[in-house]
């Protein structure tokens, strides 16, 4: 493997220097303009260690049209991640070595990111009969994170089980805290709102009662939970109490969940439409506090990829969803490192090194430091782009940020020391 | 005025205008011949995907009356209940030349996205969507009472108006509490707490518990269908029970004032929300709320689509 | 409204003009009826209506005997819906006497192209049969475009085309006028 140096780049917006990478690995933070290798020009920007995404529907196997785990490793290269969690719930379910082998084993073809693929908590996510845990984290895949999401592990028997089967394992069981019975056919955030557009509201305690029994099983077990997609206020209150009981619980809040309210619905364009809903300004601050104080570990995308027809139809008939990869870095920037509650250090933290953390990928979330694997994201924080959704990597276009204008830019990417972006575009 | 999506988007010279426009059209309606040429070459489509004889027959008829060509589209029997989407329905009504859409759908939206996603030019008319709104029943409910107890003028101000019944699952009582609002009206919305929306404290009006201290105190008191099988999912725990504390009786009607209507949007369920004799008393209004839905809805359709197009948004 | 505009108004019919006119009008249906008994007066908004209590008034006081005013709104009936904005309707009132075999008089303000006579004749079909049906105007200021003819006029007031013809009445307006003005503005 042939050697790269990157020129006049700002670790953690740290002092300016030239990154060289021999054979994968960070081999010397050179004073600039002395890194010998073939050149990456980075004058000014700034360097953290690769995104990992702990939450990424590839759609692979099942529904190719939505995404592909190569359409989705480009956009995830393309937002600056070298690692993806690949969610369970494909057709058919991840629930089996089989399936999570063939997801990593293709992950491993495309070469673009890690692909690590999450293993099904139940078999076929029904909720009854726990999957073979066992042999998802003993297959080639080495499946760490087992999770239903889409679905609630609901059963509390079922869930006591799976946290304690999973420590055998050295491994994590990620809840979609949603209890079934009161989000029936449920639409939109429950609220003033949702009564006006009369909407069936997704209670914020549906979220709250099933993370609150789920730390409790937690610290009874003594296993290991993480909590997905944090939503409400009230979910982080419980979450920060748990951790100060010393509970062994970690949370991801996604990037939309930090930036968009659930006003949105009243356009009733199903864009919009996600799981779980979009929730009020306050717990939007809640989230960002949380995650800015470590109540909440990490940022994961919960990248949900649909095709046009799952959303260009009435609110009712429309899927879950929102793509992530591309635009989460741009949002934390704008909700966090611009208001002044993430420093880069901290992004790296969130974005990567936590995320790498909880899903135990021991070659991602490294320091910019010589000896580490060269996983790492180059940014531009001073420029702006444009999201427009067809230009999108993704197969899908279901963007909620149409239009909208961002800060923060990925210019190159480097997995395992080689390129997969330069200067924003696939290399 | 382009569409009819929500009593909401009507402010008071609009609701006023459609009142006086539908009094106007009643007068029409008293005559030997009942046509107006006025929407001649006009196609109006009534697009059913949830049955209701009672509304699609209402806007037939108004739609009739002033001469449009009317397709009635049920879902049921047409391509919709194999599986084909809003979307290519609506192009294949545009493709057809539809001027106005009158859509009925479970969906609560279904309206507001056919009109705003591009896929239709014409006018959409809200005939009711999941539980969101029915516009044009509050229309027909507020003319009722206009003529009741304004002597057919002017808006509602002061007039006190209690709604009874499953408030959380009715549309009907999503757009009255609206164009009340807009037009003067005070309401009192009066259910068990498992029938009413979370965040009502934000809504114009007062909430309440127990009919029988309202009625004493109300204009006209609209009784709204429930379901029976809304106890499946705990709402209530019998029909009895429900009637029993929210029904409205022959003696819970001799508490209302002397000049007090009541109204029901229809179907009734009789014995369940209204007794019979409620139903069949002379304060009871329903069935001139039918034939003044027909005048209501001629208003609407004529001045969506009485005037030239592009002038008449 | 500019000063320019105010100076192109010329008076073509003054107060004591109008009630001549009216007047004269009543005089006219009376005699051509052969009295008053059958006959029924229907004003076209909103000034027709004006007039037609005025022309009503007038004729009671000739023949002593009260004659049926109403009011006949012909927007529902207009062949030029689709050009302009929708249109508020305006009142319409059939005396209770209805209109079956009376000779039922139209009146107008001002008779231009005659397409609003075109459209208040099929709203009386849709009324009733009435025995007749007459036409009084104000003004006519010509430029027919159909095949209609009044049978009493107040005043022919040559025009050009673009000309605005305004009449003006103390019942809605404090004063009675017609003013003619320059087209072009509203």
């Amino acid at each position: 493997m042939s050697a790269y140096v990157i020129r006049g780049v700002r670790p953690y917006g740290e002092e300016a220097v030239d990154i060289v990478i021999n054979d994968g690995v960070i081999t010397e933070l050179a004073p600039v303009g002395t890194g010998k290798g073939e050149v990456i020009e980075a004058d000014g920007l700034i360097a953290l260690p690769g995104f990992v995404d702990l939450h990424t529907h590839l759609r692979e196997p099942g529904r190719e049209d939505a995404e592909t785990i190569e359409s989705g490793s480009q956009a995830a290269a393309l937002g600056g991640y070298t690692c993806v969690h690949a969610m369970a719930n494909t057709d058919p379910v991840a629930d089996t070595a089989g399936v999570v082998e063939q997801v990593w084993r293709i992950g491993r073809e495309v070469g673009l990111v890690d692909v690590r693929p999450v293993g099904a908590v139940t078999v076929n996510l029904d909720g009854k009969h726990l999957a073979e845990i066992g042999a998802m984290a003993n297959s080639a895949a080495e499946v760490t994170v087992f999770s239903d999401d889409g679905k609630c592990v609901h059963d509390a028997l079922l869930m006591r089980r799976s946290l304690e089967y999973v420590k055998a394992f050295g491994g994590v069981v990620a809840q979609h805290a949603q209890e079934p019975r009161l989000t029936e056919n449920a639409q939109m955030n429950e609220g003033a709102l949702s009564g006006k557009l009369g909407m069936v509201g997704w209670p914020a305690v549906a979220e709250e009662a099933i993370i609150a029994r789920d730390v409790l099983l937690a610290e009874h077990v003594d296993s290991r939970l993480h909590a997905c997609h944090v939503s409400t206020a009230g979910s982080v209150e419980v979450i920060r109490w748990a951790k100060s009981r010393g509970v062994n619980v970690t949370a991801e809040v996604t990037p939309h969940h930090l930036i968009l309210t659930e006003d949105l619905v009243e356009t009733y364009n199903p864009v919009y439409k996600v799981n779980p809903p979009l929730r009020t300004k306050k717990d939007v601050l809640a989230l960002r506090a949380a995650l800015a104080d470590g109540t909440i570990d990490a940022l994961a995308t919960d990248h949900a990829p649909h095709p046009h027809e799952h959303k260009d139809c009435e609110w009712g008939a429309a899927a879950m969803g929102m793509l992530g990869l591309q635009t989460a870095f741009s949002v934390v920037m704008e909700t966090m490192v611009e208001p002044g509650l993430l420093d880069w250090r901290g992004v790296a933290d969130r974005m990567s090194v936590q995320p790498a953390r909880i899903g135990g990928v021991e070659s991602q979330g490294q320091p910019i430091a010589v000896g580490s694997v060269a996983n790492i994201v180059v940014i531009d924080p001073k420029a702006k782009w444009t999201v427009v959704p067809e230009a999108l990597a993704s197969k899908s276009s279901n963007t909620p940020f149409a239009e909208r204008t961002f800060p923060g830019t990925i210019v190159h990417t480097m997995y395992a020391g080689r390129p997969t972006v330069i200067g924003g575009v696939l290399a | 005025m382009r569409h009819l999506l929500s009593a909401g988007d009507l402010d008071r010279d609009q609701a006023l205008l459609i009142l006086d426009t539908a009094a106007e059209m009643a007068a029409l309606s008293d005559r030997s011949v009942k046509k107006l040429p006025t929407l001649r070459g006009r196609t109006v489509v009534n697009l059913f995907f949830e049955d209701s004889t009672r509304t699609r027959i209402s806007f037939e008829l108004a739609a009739k009356r002033l001469s449009a060509d009317v397709i009635n589209f049920a879902a049921k029997g047409s391509s919709v209940s194999k599986g084909e989407s809003l979307k290519d329905t609506a192009l294949t009504l545009e493709a057809m030349g539809a001027d106005a859409v009158v859509i009925r759908h479970w969906d609560s939206g279904a309206p507001y996205r056919l009109a705003h996603a591009d896929w239709i030019g014409g006018s959409v008319v809200n005939a009711g969507d999941g539980t969101h709104e029915h516009p044009t029943q509050a229309l027909l409910d507020a003319y009722t009472m206009r003529r009741h107890l304004r002597d057919g003028k002017g808006a509602l101000e002061g007039v006190r108006v209690a709604i009874v019944g499953d408030i959380l699952h009715s549309r009907v009582a999503r757009s009255n509490v609206l164009l009340l609002q807009t037009l003067g009206a005070e309401v009192t919305l009066v259910a068990p707490p498992t029938l009413l929306p979370i965040g009502m404290e934000t809504w114009p009006c007062e909430v309440s518990y127990d009919i029988d201290s309202v009625l004493p105190k109300v204009d006209a008191v609209m009784m709204l269908r429930v379901q029976q099988e809304r106890m499946q999912a705990a709402y209530f725990p019998t029909a009895r029970e429900y009637s029993r504390l929210y029904g409205l009786n022959g003696d819970r009607m001799r508490l209302l004032p002397e000049h007090a209507i009541v109204l029901h949007p229809g179907p009734m369920n009789r014995g369940m929300e209204i007794s019979a004799e409620v139903a069949d008393s002379d304060r009871a209004v329903m069935v001139e709320q039918v034939a003044n839905g027909v005048s209501v809805r001629m208003a609407v359709l004529y001045l969506l689509l009485g005037g030239a197009k592009e002038l008449s948004e | 409204m500019g000063s320019a505009r105010a100076h192109d108004l010329r008076t073509v019919l003054s107060g004591d003009d109008i009630a001549r006119a009216s007047r004269r009008i009543a005089h006219e249906i009376v005699e051509k009826a052969k009295g008053a008994s059958d006959l029924v007066l229907l004003g076209i908004p909103t000034r027709g209506v004006t007039l037609a209590h005025r022309i009503g008034k007038a004729i009671s006081e000739i023949e002593g005997v009260d004659v049926p005013v109403g009011a006949l709104d012909i927007t529902l009936y207009r062949d030029d819906l689709r050009l302009r904005p929708t249109r508020a309707l305006e009142e319409t009132s059939i005396p209770d006497v209805g209109i079956d075999g009376k000779i039922v008089v139209l009146v107008d303000d001002v008779l231009f192209s005659g397409r609003t006579i075109r459209a208040a004749l099929d709203a009386l079909n849709d009324v009733g049969r009435p025995a007749a049906v007459r036409l009084a105007v104000l003004v006519d200021r010509g430029h027919r475009e159909l095949p209609i003819r009044p049978d009493y006029v107040g005043k022919n007031i040559p025009t050009s085309p673009t000309e605005k013809v305004r009449v003006r009445l103390s019942e809605i307006d404090d004063m009675d006028l017609v003013e003619i003005s320059a087209g072009g503005e509203e």
